[in-house]
């Protein structure tokens, strides 16, 4: 009988921090190796600036090439930072959808010993990254090339390391409600994170002020937590053109740290919830191993 | 006893092809209503995007006009790009391209069904975007001639699925990287062919590169031809944009024609109709 040599079999489950950084390098990996470093960094340049590049046109288009000017800039930034909404969101939840779709592996991940949120939330930390290149990438271009006035020295690094952390909390926690919802749904799911994205773009303030909007649909945006997250970026970013907005002038910038504290909890056991919600609905309807091929 | 199966064959196979696979995608939207919500109202929400972006600026009411029917005709670089050129890498995945090589007729017919279909379905869902985008920010229009207006967008629809149909063959050697392909090109596209503003925007020359992709110069014909001021931000007139548009529907579908041909035979010396390397 031929000797075989195991490798030792752990018995200890992985933790949430091995399973953490175990689905965020893979998601790197598949949000990378598809093609060589060099295409990827062109792909990953590129792409962001087109993005942004239609609404500098528009803005061309209209008021000339004014960029130095606050509705410009606030435009650009919402823009650039609206990047990184749809990163980490439709990030945590492309994870249910590569691996139960395209990979067919979603079933392998339920039967290993981790839990699955933690999982999702580690796919889904590839694509911020990503999306947090290409928010540095689109405003170097606007620095250099359109003279966007965001001057380093002046800079709030701590707001803005502080709002940047608990708008990632609350778009992750919206990606693993989505996650969840896209256990229990087969036809369309590609889209489902494109229309929530289209949908929160409206009513987010990220590239022109909730005032446009009719009062009816005003009062949606402030009751959402991206309008409030992008005034805090763009107080951290550039202050004197961020205090300017006229909607949240009578808000101090820890006011709106409170606000963005409260909804970043309020999605978090959200997410938990709807998460518990539809995966014990989706097992029951034995939607695990489901491959809809829509 | 046996029945015996009569095969059809020549240009009466060609045609069943065309009609069998231009059938699930015009009958799918029968079947499942679910593109009234995503294929209707997803686009909707984005038009609204951009109007409201417009309406910050306090740009002239025209280019709400202008949003609106780029936001209708962005329905079409969608299909093109993801149930098009896309289309051959999803039917890999999904085990159905191995047949369709295998099955006795041809390729190209397969996708001029795929067209078609494409094309009568998502007539439906761009027409729906342009009616409500239309009525809900009541957007005013000064048709100047109906069926030169006709003639553009027919012939913007043959040139683009033939476009969609030379990509296809191009996407028949591409894997994982198609998906990230047709998502790379999706942007400038929307941006070169002044999707959301008159693409006379960049220039005449940039415009008239920008022309290799029909919706550019369809777009341009159809701004011209229905909005009062659109004589004043065309590219060129819409009678020589009518020209190019069906020169280059002529040369798309022949260069669609020939690629595949290439393609498919390339595709099955290197083994890559039936991997799946994900």
């Amino acid at each position: 009988m031929e000797n075989t040599v195991r490798a030792p079999i752990s018995e200890k489950n992985p933790g949430p921090v091995k399973t953490l950084s175990s689905a965020a390098w893979l998601g790197w990996k598949i949000e990378s190796n598809w093609t060589d470093p060099f295409i990827f960094a062109f792909y990953s340049i590129v792409r962001p600036i087109t993005q942004a590049a239609i609404l500098i046109v528009m803005y061309l288009v209209i008021r000339g090439g004014n960029f130095a000017d606050p509705d410009f800039v606030n435009m650009y930034i919402g823009n650039a930072f609206y990047l990184l909404v749809n990163g980490a969101m439709q990030g945590v939840y492309f994870g249910i959808l590569d691996d139960r779709e395209h990979y067919r592996t979603l079933k392998y991940i339920y039967i290993a010993p981790l839990q699955v949120p933690i999982y999702l939330v580690g796919r889904g930390l590839a694509s911020i990254v990503v999306a947090s290149i290409s928010v540095v990438i689109t405003l170097l271009f606007g620095v250099v090339f359109l003279k966007v006035p965001i001057v380093l020295a002046e800079v709030n690094w701590l707001l803005l390391l502080v709002a940047l952390a608990l708008g990632m909390i609350t778009m992750v926690s919206l990606g693993v409600i989505l996650g969840g919802w896209a256990l229990m749904i087969k036809n369309n799911i590609y889209t489902l994170g494109d229309a929530l994205a289209a949908g929160l773009f409206i009513f987010s303030g990220a590239v022109f002020p909730l005032t446009v909007l009719p009062r009816a649909l005003r009062v949606v945006g402030y009751a959402l937590p991206l309008a409030y997250w992008f005034v805090l970026i763009r107080r951290a970013l550039v202050p004197e053109i961020g205090h300017l907005d006229p909607m949240f002038s009578h808000f101090s910038d820890g006011n709106l740290l409170l606000i963005a504290v409260a909804f970043a909890l309020l999605f978090a056991v959200l997410a938990v919830v709807t998460f518990r919600f539809f995966d014990h609905q989706a097992r029951e309807k034995g939607n695990i191993d489901m491959v809809s091929n829509y | 006893m046996q029945t015996r199966i009569t095969k059809n064959s020549g240009w009466k196979q060609f045609f069943q092809t065309v009609v069998g696979r231009a059938y699930p995608r015009v009958v799918g939207t029968m079947r499942d209503l679910n593109w009234l919500f995503f294929d209707i109202f997803m686009p909707f929400l984005t038009m609204v995007g951009y109007v409201y972006v417009y309406r910050a600026l306090k740009a002239p009411e025209e280019y709400i006009g202008f949003v609106v029917l780029g936001s209708a005709m962005t329905a079409f670089w969608i299909n093109i790009l993801w149930s098009m050129s896309s289309q051959l890498y999803w039917e890999k995945e999904g085990g159905n391209l191995a047949l369709y090589i295998a099955s006795p007729t041809s390729m190209m017919a397969i996708l001029l069904g795929m067209a078609t279909g494409g094309m009568l379905a998502t007539t439906t869902r761009a027409l729906a975007i342009f009616v409500i985008g239309s009525l809900v920010f009541n957007v005013s229009y000064a048709l100047v001639s109906f069926w030169t207006l006709f003639g553009v967008f027919v012939l913007t629809m043959v040139a683009l699925y033939g476009l969609g149909m030379m990509m296809a063959s191009l996407f028949l050697l591409l894997n994982r990287e198609a998906w990230h392909l047709a998502n790379f090109v999706q942007a400038p596209v929307m941006l070169f062919s002044g999707f959301y503003f008159p693409v006379r925007a960049f220039g005449f020359w940039p415009g008239m590169v920008a022309s290799i992709i029909p919706l550019t110069l369809g777009m341009d014909a159809m701004r011209q031809l229905v909005f009062p001021s659109g004589t004043l931000i065309g590219l060129l007139t819409p009678h020589v944009e009518v020209l190019i548009l069906a020169g280059l529907s002529v040369v798309y579908v022949l260069a669609a024609f020939f690629m595949l041909r290439y393609m498919e035979r390339l595709a099955i010396n290197q083994g890559r109709i039936t991997d799946r390397l994900s």
